[in-house]
């Protein structure tokens, strides 16, 4: 077990690697050079120019500046943002959290429906089965940033039952004690994590259905049911127990697509997370922010696949020996 | 621009539709009776209701966004009176509403086909055809080029679609349409190789692929009779699922500015439009999300009933 | 006669498929002595091991078995049970082994909890009390070291080893009858003799009934007292096993006997039955057999035969009990001569 967990860990430093490079790549063989974006204004002089591309190294051979933007990364440090006037990595290490939180919420919401609404539909297979799948598919097939645009008109906006945008009310929030300021926070993070969940819970929930179905041909249910085990245990723990695996498969693979749909569910929100600094980035053109983002989003989804195949492990016996 | 679109999908229509008649080719080497194999796979398709409403649908779609500048009440660009007309909710005169800059959004979302479905469909082109030949190569090579090869798609699996788009797309600045579905294309085919992989790897060690080989057949022979119709099977599976994922990804990209750009009428960017007043311009971002959902949606059935039907063994009852 | 354990009567299971009712079983009646071996032979395809699905009511949609079929066990009118009921006799009452033991045993727990959840099933036991119990089923089913071993995962056990608990888990409960559908089938040649051997001996020892399930005629001659041939959903033949080998009746049989690879016996080629099985939505009018049978003629292909009664015990569905001076190979052209089948079953 111990094994494959180094192994596994391995494996993620060389995909972080790989992701590096090919984010170093990308800020090289971009028009203009790094430091121009910054020093977008023509009229500075070429001296200082000369001076801030001697800062930051670009005018060593390309060899030397890989080794030390890797070396950077390897100890987090990811350069500087200027529109932030700060380093890209205190920038992120503000933001990251925020992102994980609304991430964590959304995944834990998406994997409780999702399994619960694809073991409903494996169950009865008609008319709800029927419903709950077009269902699905509409809620699959939706642009995630439209969802947020219309639960927030909804919800925000006519309803008015939570508030428009923001992870916590930008008035109240240092006045609220512990309690009410996690209540504030929770408030706020309804609409982003319902949206994310929404469509995770979609996705999970066709995958679940699927994997129901498939387990449910297979000789040791007929074994089970041979043994006189009643119908509930056959589905929970025979059935379920092992259409948990794709599930959790799942896990790991929806972490990069998740990551993408926070992406907009934080613009739109205004949630001061990862996806936010990113999409503001665009406008700034703040190069080393986006690569950052790149960096640690990849990071992230390797983080997030080890859990995976952890959590698949502990469900498997069959794969745990290395 | 339109019509080289235009042409090349039907190319490529009319490819996977041959491409389809020799899938449903003998998978096993036992000699069959010459059947129709075209209808035999769509037959399966139209069976279901479902697949047929979805086949329907995007046929009416494309007709509809062929047709577009003889069927659209208005242009899309047209800004008739910037100041009276602006802004006006649905209506009989505009049934989408109008927006800030007083263009019918029917109209706007009408032309917007002409644009999300060209570029997905030549973005999964694109893909299907680097992924399928990465993957076959590393799939027959095997070995170390192999596992190398396989260790940069996971590298590359791992990077969120949106924000390495994101990070090109700022990096370069404004891209045209060709570049922007070549970059579509060329960040969605990992997924594609990995599958032709396990494929290729699967039907390398096949009784009958051996067979062939131990007859003397070369490597190109083997890979054209026997491996490629087995693996065109969940490539074709993919490359539909993966087209109603690129129309999502490409409408975010227009959404956010770096996609297609105003004042060309895609419908991420007409959502944009709508998005910044969502509370009282609701109209501007709704319809063409719906028109994104139901594009979406018909894609994701027929990949689905593409799966069921191009699977070898037929399931019956249950 | 005493009483028998299990009768059987007039059971049809039919399937409703798209494609037609497919008659898996069709009319088929037996009884099962308390304390016997009784084997059911056929080819696949013939229904045998959907008549003992259909005994522990395990058929699902689209199959089902027909009104009028009729099951006793030990009494009690089996179809007429509700769920509840039947539940508390499958495992307990009436056990079932199937023939892949890799793929009936569930991959995720370990085989000492699955032996366990039998007994806790169907009884008040504790978790502590199952285990044990399951521990002690795995040792008397030849397990060695059965205490560690139930802590393994059936991928981690041999072939030989997971039937083993296949049967563990089947026994624990003591049930009177086990039905056991191809046990051997997917072993090694030397396995399968320790398992049939195994069955023997828990069998006495126990003092069960076994129905056992089989394609191979060498399981048969070594496990059963009596044996029923199967063939299209029907059965063919009913005889003690030592009569069936010595004088077999129907030329289903003979086709069968004669088609065991035998040592001693210089062969060319090996016997076969030609053709194939009917389609089970289509089965032919007339005896089901007929357009295999060397000894057809003209009544075969019209008239369904009955079980004829051939001796003690011995019952034929074929039209030679009536009509023996027919049991005459039909020859292309050529005189009519006894079949070498025929002959070298006798």
């Amino acid at each position: 077990m111990a094994r494959f967990l180094a192994r596994r860990l391995a494996q993620g430093v060389v995909i972080v690697w790989l992701v590096a490079t090919a984010t170093f790549l990308l800020l090289h063989l971009a028009p203009g050079d790094p430091v121009a974006a910054s020093l977008d204004n023509p009229l500075t002089p070429p001296d200082v120019r000369a001076h801030w591309r001697h800062v930051y190294g670009l005018d060593r051979p390309l060899g030397e500046q890989y080794v030390r933007y890797l070396a950077g990364v390897a100890h987090g440090d990811f350069g500087f943002s200027v529109p932030h006037r700060e380093s890209v990595a205190a920038v992120l290490a503000d933001a990251v959290p925020n992102t994980l939180l609304l991430m964590g919420a959304a995944l834990l919401a998406a994997f409780a429906v999702g399994m619960a609404t694809g073991v409903a539909q494996s169950r009865r297979r008609g008319a709800l089965d029927r419903g709950l799948g077009f269902f699905t598919l509409l809620v699959y097939s939706v642009p995630e940033f439209w969802l947020a645009l219309m639960m927030m008109l909804v919800f925000a906006y006519r309803l008015r039952l939570f508030p428009v945008t923001g992870m916590f009310d930008p008035v109240m929030h240092p006045y609220f004690g512990f309690w009410g300021r996690l209540g504030d926070v929770a408030w706020h993070l309804v609409l982003p994590a319902t949206t994310l969940a929404l469509l995770g819970a979609a996705v999970v929930a066709r995958f679940q259905r699927a994997a129901m179905l498939d387990v449910a041909h297979q000789d040791f249910i007929r074994t089970a049911r041979a043994k006189g085990v009643p119908e509930r245990g056959i589905v929970l723990r025979h059935q379920w127990r092992n259409a948990l695996l794709p599930v959790i498969t799942l896990f790991g693979l929806a972490l990069p697509a998740l990551l993408g749909g926070a992406v907009f569910v934080e613009k739109i929100f205004a949630w001061p997370g990862m996806g936010l600094l990113t999409v503001d980035a665009i406008g700034t053109r703040d190069y080393p922010l986006v690569t950052g983002s790149v960096i640690v989003g990849s990071a992230l989804v390797v983080a997030g696949s080890l859990l995976a195949d952890l959590l698949y492990a502990a469900a498997d016996p069959r794969i745990r020996e290395g | 621009m339109h019509f080289v679109a235009w042409g090349v999908y039907a190319v490529i229509t009319l490819a996977a539709w041959r491409a389809l008649g020799h899938l449903a080719a003998p998978h096993d080497m036992v000699p069959r009776a010459p059947r129709n194999p075209w209808s035999d796979v769509f037959g399966r398709l139209w069976e279901q209701r479902d697949g047929r409403v979805a086949i329907q649908v995007l046929v009416a779609l494309i007709v509809l966004a062929a047709l577009a500048p003889w069927l659209a009440p208005y242009s899309p660009i047209a800004q008739p009176d910037i100041v009276a007309l602006h802004n006006l909710p649905p209506s009989l005169a505009h049934p989408f509403g109008t927006d800030f800059a007083s263009r019918d959004v029917l109209s706007r979302v009408m032309y917007g086909a002409r644009v999300s479905l060209p570029v997905a469909l030549l973005a999964v082109a694109v893909s299907t055809t680097v992924g399928t030949l990465y993957g076959a190569v590393a799939g027959y090579a095997g070995g170390r080029t192999d596992a190398i090869m396989m260790r940069i798609i996971d590298a590359a699996l791992a990077i969120p679609r949106l924000l390495l788009l994101i990070a090109i797309l700022v990096l370069w600045g404004t891209v045209g349409a060709g570049a922007l579905i070549l970059l579509l294309g060329l960040t969605g085919w990992f997924g594609v190789s990995r599958l032709v992989r396990a494929e290729v790897l699967a039907l390398r060690d096949r009784d009958m692929v051996v067979a062939a080989r131990a007859l003397g057949a070369r490597n190109a022979a083997i890979i054209r009779r026997h491996v490629l119709p087995n693996v065109l099977s969940p490539v074709i599976v993919a490359a539909t699922l993966g087209v109603a994922n690129v129309i999502l990804i490409e409408a975010g990209l227009s959404y956010l500015g770096i996609g297609v750009r105003p004042p060309a009428a895609s419908w991420g960017n007409i959502i944009q439009d709508g998005a910044d007043q969502i509370a009282t311009l609701w109209w501007v971002s709704l319809f063409p999300g719906a028109a994104i959902i139901i594009t979406v949606a018909a894609f994701n059935v027929v990949g689905d009933r593409l799966r069921d039907a191009l699977d070898p063994r037929q399931l019956d009852g249950s | 006669m005493t009483a028998p354990l299990l009768a059987v009567r007039d059971l049809h299971t039919w399937f409703h498929t798209s494609a037609g009712i497919a008659r898996a079983v069709d009319g088929v009646s037996f009884d099962v002595q308390p304390h016997e071996t009784v084997g059911v032979v056929g080819e696949s395809g013939c229904g045998k091991s959907v008549t003992s699905l259909s005994i522990l009511r395990l058929i699902q949609r689209p199959g089902r078995i027909e009104p009028g079929s009729h099951i006793e066990f030990d009494g009690v009118d089996l179809l007429a049970l509700d769920e509840r009921a039947m539940r508390a006799i499958r495992g307990a009452r009436i056990s079932m082994i199937f023939q892949e033991p890799m793929t009936s045993l569930n991959p995720v727990f370990t085989v000492g909890d699955q032996v366990a959840e039998v007994v806790r099933v169907h009884s008040n036991a504790s978790r502590r009390e199952a285990m044990d119990r399951a521990v002690a089923m795995l040792g008397q089913v030849g397990v060695p070291a059965p205490a560690e071993r139930a802590r393994e995962y059936p991928h981690q056990l041999s072939g030989g080893l997971r039937q083993r608990v296949m049967i563990a888990m089947a026994l624990v409960m003591s049930p009177s009858l086990l039905i056991a559908d191809e046990p051997t089938t997917a072993l090694d040649v030397t396995i399968q003799a320790q398992i049939l051997e195994l069955l023997a001996e828990l069998r006495a020892k126990m003092g069960m009934s076994i129905l056992l399930i089989t394609h191979d005629m060498g399981v048969v001659a070594e496990s059963c007292s009596r044996v029923l041939v199967m063939y299209a959903g029907e059965i063919l033949e009913e005889a003690p096993v030592t009569t069936l080998f010595a004088a077999a009746h129907h030329p289903y049989t003979e086709g069968l006997l004669a088609a065991m690879p035998r040592m001693g016996h210089a062969r060319e080629r090996l016997a076969v039955i030609p053709g194939s099985v009917p389609p089970p939505t289509r089965w032919p009018q007339g005896c089901r057999f007929h357009d295999r049978c060397p000894y057809a003629w003209e009544r075969c292909a019209t008239e369904h035969p009955p079980l004829y009664q051939i001796g003690d015990g011995h019952v034929s569905r074929c039209h030679l009990a009536d009509e023996p001076e027919r049991r005459v190979q039909r020859v292309a052209g050529g005189k009519p001569e006894r079949t070498a089948a025929g002959e070298a079953a006798r």
